[in-house]
């Protein structure tokens, strides 16, 4: 079958990972490339880029409730949060002005992370089972304000609004990663902490997507009562879905804020949330790499927006003039989200999908 | 017994805000099936359109004047966003007003600036005396004037040709379209009314208190209410919106002597948790119609 990438003649060939030798191919150069970063950039690019690879473990999340589950969520932050604090929490010093049990490696409080949220999730999930469509993107968005209220009366475990907490503080094995040592900066250890677990986490919701329960998941997004009709328990799967996709938000929970060292209530306010819809329809939906690209994305508008003064003089980076870079940002976000669903519905992956196929007919249009 | 009964006109005049925000929701829901997250950015545009008209107009004149500039805007984003995306999923065209909203949003904050804004209304914290209760004026005012929007909505649904053809195309597009009425022309009318009736609750949001960059997130109250009330029922909208209100108000009043463990402003998030329980017993809202549901 050589030179004939398309040609599947076996089912394990067509539910292959990577499907043909230009994609295995590409893929192992990406993978190689996003390791090889932290020798070439400076420490502050790459704390975005930590930032951004955590977050692109919760937009995956996200993903699969949403893109892959078809069940709108508007509550992911909510997720996020329960995550953030039981990482926190864990991993603090017991004693301190905050609640903490001193659990600091991270394979214990990772995990824990992931399956609090995961709980929160699973609770939560019995009313997506009774809802549909926007009923239930409102009520996830009241949860979004809930957990907010929460968060900022629970002043043992979260420290406040405006006063906050430490973050989850990574140990590995007694190696602390978040602080300079021998392995590199701080900021080069946590990158490549961030970026193994991206990997880990976007290989197994791939695997997920391809197995038994991913196409449960496609077909309750396609038609949920045709799905019951051939024997997918629709509660059953709802539920899962849900919980799978609280277990990445805790874990990005967990890991967005050790970057920073800090944790503020109010971060999980309903901007979060739609910051992580614009990611996944930005990106893509029911793709993992548009997730991640999404993410990227979304994270990487940030600073290039703080350039913007010097570039555009219009533009000011003082907060009390009009056209100031947070206002900018903040158009762009909902522009952005507004454009890419009006143009290319399918996100960033649809644009590189274009290109691919132009290319792959060349010289013919189609 | 005097507390709690002013504990609920103060409920009865936040709540009808509520109601107006909620009727423009459940208008657009109705028509195109979708809940339009741009009402925030359309109710604080109101608000603001009305302290910037009030100096030269007066209160009164600003109010009209303001709702049907932001209609305009309304319509303006329902051309421009919105038709674009007929006969896609109601979730994607749902995120697109989110988008359109935050957008908006930005645009009005510009015009409000760090400061609070004024509305240049009558009535202030000014209150009147009804038997023994001491309200405030403009509770009252607002609950009168939602009243009279409410009524003058109902006949238009009822007995104008445009109200019919609006219930025609909430029915059933299709047939709708068959018989020659032109449901472009329903959508933009239903965001305009939204429009028009979430700058009205700009306005007396604003009154007293004054409008400020964070105003938005009242109108968010608004989506327990339809979703209390059932999302395509105006009358539930309406029914929604004032028992919001008014459990937010007896919130406001107990909550703090009652049950102090559930934190301070929980009076803010009450309508969630009313939200939740109402949904647990009926998934379709108080007055919603259950979805038949074909394969």
């Amino acid at each position: 079958m050589r030179g004939r990438p398309l040609l599947h003649t076996s089912y394990a060939q067509d539910m292959a990972l990577l499907d043909t030798p230009a994609k295995r191919l590409w893929a192992a150069l990406l993978v190689a490339l996003a390791f090889a970063l932290p020798v070439v950039l400076a420490d502050r690019s790459l704390e975005v880029l930590s930032g951004a690879y955590a977050l692109a473990i919760g937009a995956i999340g996200l993903n699969i409730v949403t893109g892959y589950a078809g069940q709108v969520s508007l509550g992911h932050a909510f997720f996020v949060a329960v995550g953030a604090y039981t990482a926190a929490a864990l991993s603090a010093p017991p004693g301190g002005r905050t609640l903490g049990f001193g659990l600091t490696e991270i394979w214990i409080w990772l995990p824990a992370a992931g399956l609090a949220a995961a709980a929160a999730g699973v609770l939560v999930a019995p009313l997506a089972t009774r809802l549909r469509g926007l009923y239930l993107a409102v009520v996830t968005l009241g949860l979004v304000f809930l957990g907010e209220h929460v968060f900022k009366e629970w002043k043992a475990l979260t420290g406040g609004p405006g006063v906050g907490r430490e973050a989850a503080v990574p140990r590995l094995l007694g190696y602390p990663l978040d602080q300079d040592g021998p392995l590199g900066t701080k900021e080069q250890v946590l990158y490549v902490l961030m970026l193994a677990l991206l990997v880990g986490f976007a290989v197994a919701a791939r695997n997920l997507a391809r197995s038994r329960v991913g196409r449960a998941f496609a077909a309750i997004r396609d038609r949920d009562i045709a799905a019951a009709v051939i024997g997918v328990p629709l509660t059953r799967y709802k539920v899962l879905a849900f919980g799978v996709s609280s277990f990445y938000a805790g874990c990005a929970g967990g890991l967005l804020f050790t970057v920073s060292g800090y944790v503020e209530p109010g971060s999980f306010s309903l901007l979060l949330s739609v910051q992580f819809i614009a990611m996944v329809l930005i990106g893509g939906v029911a793709t993992v790499s548009g997730s991640i690209a999404g993410a990227l994305f979304i994270s990487l508008l940030q600073p290039l927006t703080r350039t913007l003064p010097a570039l555009v003089p219009l533009v000011s980076a003082d907060t009390t003039r009009t056209p100031n870079v947070f206002q900018v940002e903040t158009v762009l976000y909902g522009l952005l989200i507004v454009l890419f669903l009006v143009f290319e519905p399918r996100g960033l992956v649809g644009l590189w999908i274009r290109v691919r196929g132009y290319w792959k007919s060349w010289p013919f249009s189609y | 017994m005097k507390g709690l009964l002013e504990a609920v006109i103060r409920g009865l005049g936040n709540g009808s805000v509520y109601a107006l925000l909620a009727l423009g929701f459940v208008i657009i829901y109705k028509a195109t099936r979708v809940i339009s997250f741009a009402q925030p950015a359309l109710m604080l545009a109101g608000g603001v359109a009305v302290s910037h008209l009030a100096g030269t107009t007066g209160f009164y004149a600003a109010v009209p004047l303001a709702a049907l500039l932001v209609a305009g805007v309304a319509l303006g984003v329902e051309r421009a966003a919105i038709r674009p995306m007929v006969g896609r999923p109601a979730f994607v065209v749902a995120i697109i007003t989110l988008g359109v909203d935050v957008v908006v949003r930005v645009v009005v904050n510009a015009f409000i600036g760090r400061d609070v804004r004024q509305v240049g209304d009558p009535w202030g914290f000014a209150q009147v005396e009804l038997g023994p209760l001491v309200v405030q004026q403009r509770w009252l005012a607002m609950l009168a004037v939602t009243a009279a929007l409410v009524a003058l909505l109902f006949a238009f649904f009822r007995y104008t040709r445009y109200g019919l053809a609006m219930r025609a195309a909430a029915h059933d597009q299709e047939t709708a379209l068959a018989q020659g009425i032109s449901v472009g022309a329903v959508f933009a009318l239903s965001w305009a009314i939204a429009g028009f009736l979430a700058a009205v609750a700009g306005a007396f949001a604003g009154t007293g208190q004054g409008i400020e960059q964070s105003t938005w997130v009242i109108a968010l109250k608004a989506l327990p209410a339809i979703i209390v009330g059932g999302l395509d029922s105006l009358g539930g909208a309406v029914a929604g919106g004032l028992v919001v209100g008014v459990v937010e108000s007896l919130f406001q009043s107990y909550q703090g002597e009652y049950a102090p463990w559930l934190g301070q402003n929980f009076a803010v998030v009450s309508p969630y948790v009313v939200m939740l329980v109402v949904l647990l017993v009926r998934p379709y809202g108080l007055f919603g119609t259950r979805e038949v549901e074909r394969v």
